[in-house]
């Protein structure tokens, strides 16, 4: 949708869309929930760019004083059994669950609509070539692929994100690839073609930007289930290497054995993930709604 | 119809095929094999000894000779031995899986128990505070973590009881028992519970905005009887092929959640077997999850042709 056409359809809503708060206050009314999770999802982006300003500790300094020290004045969240402090590591954490959540979902949406769009649009045996490999793609749970990719490529946040981003792929491919299907039937595509447009500059100035909304809902949710599965690989040992203070690598060590003890250790970082992943989660369900009337419940 | 199930299975064949190749390779493209991380264990190997090793193993010889005799030793039955424990990897593997079957059958029913009915109440009750509320709810089961959903029961269960409910190989009864599975099948299911839920809403709004639903009000059905006898047996439909989509959404839970309960069963066995580097479990493993994925999306798929008349493959 183009802007102007978005102001008009807010405006006919009721919205005031000459003040530039007036969209937002709007659409802030009329979805409340992902209000709330725009929210959170920019205080996380926040806390990502300024961990290094505002965390009070070096995440990576250790300190055997005060291993185990429960929460108090030095330390807000507590600390680890190497005297970490435990907020300085969530704070920092955000930088690391951003650069996966980011980077897994660009890469998988990247190749995802390459795949969809040319196997959408050319057809034939590309079609069914791209459908074979998206059926093997898709037979294998995300962390089962993720898990094997991950030990295959060894530990380091490159190959976490490259390990996430592959069992994406499918899902991208799979919508771009139904959405291209129904647009090439379209008049307007087929008007390009009459005016000798080539295949390509079709598919990605004519077919591609009409994809663009469904992308965006995909991406969405992408972003959240890239951290959840970070989260899990690094709690498996398999994720994010040492010493960085991924959130589920925290979790990771012998986290059970501080339920009894320590068990700020394992709050804190837990509800880092699960606040990121809500905000998402609500952000998310309102854009769809917002963009893919179809879905709208 | 009997065209399309034979081109199913075929593709379902092709699938497996692929897995097992991409899998295969993906694991020997891996720089630094089993002998490697021994030879990082006892600290200096000599180099003729990881050869021999590597030789007993069959690891010298080409990638494609390794993958023919892989297949050829599957289609006998023959999974090969683990490089680890040295006993035949079906050795290793059958007994586990009873231990995560009855897992993911309980977080199975665990999840369609919450699942369905939560979803139609919050359908039926659209927009009320008790819809917000179960929606908040299901969106909650979506954005944890499984493993972290395990700890904090586990910390619950140790500050109210002072015990850890982890797994022991012999329960002293039947309770026991029950609490054994119970309790991590309640972390794995709360988050497919959550996606149910979801979906049964969607399903239910849809199927209530339809024609034949205010047909059925007009003619004076109650409430109750348009909810449940006439919209819930159409929306469940699409939660059906939910369900397929969830063994593989659930074996991934099953990983984690095995892992925080110490529960001896193939998910956590398979993320050993990657640390260790050992191929022969792996591969079967992974193989094993493959085909219970494409299996039940097959299942699902003819259960869906029964349930709906209307559906027929033509092709």
């Amino acid at each position: 949708m183009r802007a102007a056409a978005f102001d008009s359809e807010l405006a006919k809503a009721g919205a005031n869309v000459s003040s530039r708060w007036g969209a937002a206050r709007f659409l802030a009314r009329r979805y409340p929930l992902g209000a709330i999770g725009g929210v959170i999802m920019i205080v996380f982006l926040l806390t990502a760019l300024l961990a290094g300003v505002v965390a009070p500790y070096d995440p990576l300094a250790t300190n055997s004083a005060h291993s185990l020290a429960a929460p108090g004045t030095a330390h807000w969240m507590g600390a680890d059994n190497f005297g970490r402090d435990v907020f300085s590591r969530i704070l920092h954490g955000a930088r690391i669950s951003l650069a996966v959540g980011i980077g897994s979902t660009a890469l998988g949406c990247f190749f995802g609509v390459i795949l969809g769009l040319f196997s959408g649009y050319l057809g034939g045996w590309v079609d069914l070539l791209v459908q074979r490999l998206i059926d093997i793609l898709q037979a294998l749970p995300l962390l089962v692929l993720a898990l094997v990719m991950a030990a295959a490529l060894g530990p380091s946040i490159q190959n976490t994100i490259i390990a996430i981003a592959i069992p994406l792929i499918p899902t991208v491919a799979r919508v771009i690839r139904a959405n291209t299907l129904a647009l090439r039937e379209l008049p307007f595509i087929e008007a390009a073609r009459a005016v000798g447009m080539g295949d390509l500059r079709i598919a990605l100035s004519h077919v591609l930007p009409n994809t663009l909304a469904p992308l965006i809902v995909l991406a969405t949710a992408q972003f959240g289930s890239a951290i959840l599965t970070e989260a899990a690989l690094s709690f498996l040992g398999l994720g994010i290497p040492e010493p960085f203070p991924s959130w589920g690598r925290m979790l990771s060590e012998s986290a059970a054995e501080y339920v009894r003890t320590a068990p700020w250790l394992v709050i804190f970082p837990g509800l880092a993930i699960s606040l990121v992943v809500f905000g998402t989660n609500l952000l998310g369900d309102a854009v769809r709604d917002l963009l893919d009337p179809r879905q709208r419940t | 119809m009997t065209a399309y199930l034979v081109r199913r299975f075929l593709l379902m064949i092709l699938t497996l095929f692929g897995i097992s190749v991409i899998i295969f390779v993906l694991l020997r493209i891996v720089p630094g094999n089993i002998v490697d991380i021994l030879a990082d264990a006892a600290g200096f190997v000599n180099p003729a000894e990881k050869a021999r090793i590597e030789a007993e193993l069959g690891l010298d010889k080409p990638i494609p000779v390794q993958y023919a005799k892989w297949i050829g030793g599957l289609t006998r039955g023959d999974l090969g031995f683990s490089y680890v424990s040295e006993k035949p990897a079906l050795d290793e593997i059958l007994p586990r899986i009873p231990i995560t079957a009855r897992l993911a059958a309980a977080a199975l029913v665990f999840s369609i128990l919450f699942g369905v009915p939560l979803g139609v109440i919050s359908a039926v009750k659209q927009n009320t505070s008790l819809d917000y509320g179960l929606r908040v709810l299901s969106l909650t089961g979506l954005s944890m973590p499984a493993f972290w959903l395990g700890l904090l029961i586990l910390m619950a269960f140790v500050s109210l009881t002072g015990t850890l409910p982890i797994y022991s190989a012999a329960p002293k009864s039947f309770i026991d028992s029950l609490i054994m599975y119970s309790v991590p099948a309640a972390a794995v299911g709360f988050r497919s519970s959550a996606l149910i839920m979801r979906l049964t809403r969607s399903s239910m709004l849809e199927v209530l905005r339809q024609d034949f639903i205010r047909t059925a009000r007009s003619k004076g059905a109650s409430e109750k009887s348009v909810n449940y006898h006439h919209a819930l047996r159409n929306a469940v439909l699409p939660v059906i092929t939910i369900i397929g989509i969830e063994a593989a959404f659930l074996i991934g839970g099953l990983i984690v959640t095995e892992t925080v309960f110490n529960i001896p069963g193939v998910a956590r066995f398979l993320v050993e077997a990657i640390r260790w580097r050992d191929y022969p479990i792996v591969q079967n493993l992974v193989m094993f999850v493959a085909l219970i994925v494409v299996v039940t999306n097959f299942l699902v798929d003819m259960a869906y042709t029964a349930l709906d008349p209307r559906i027929r493959y033509s092709d």
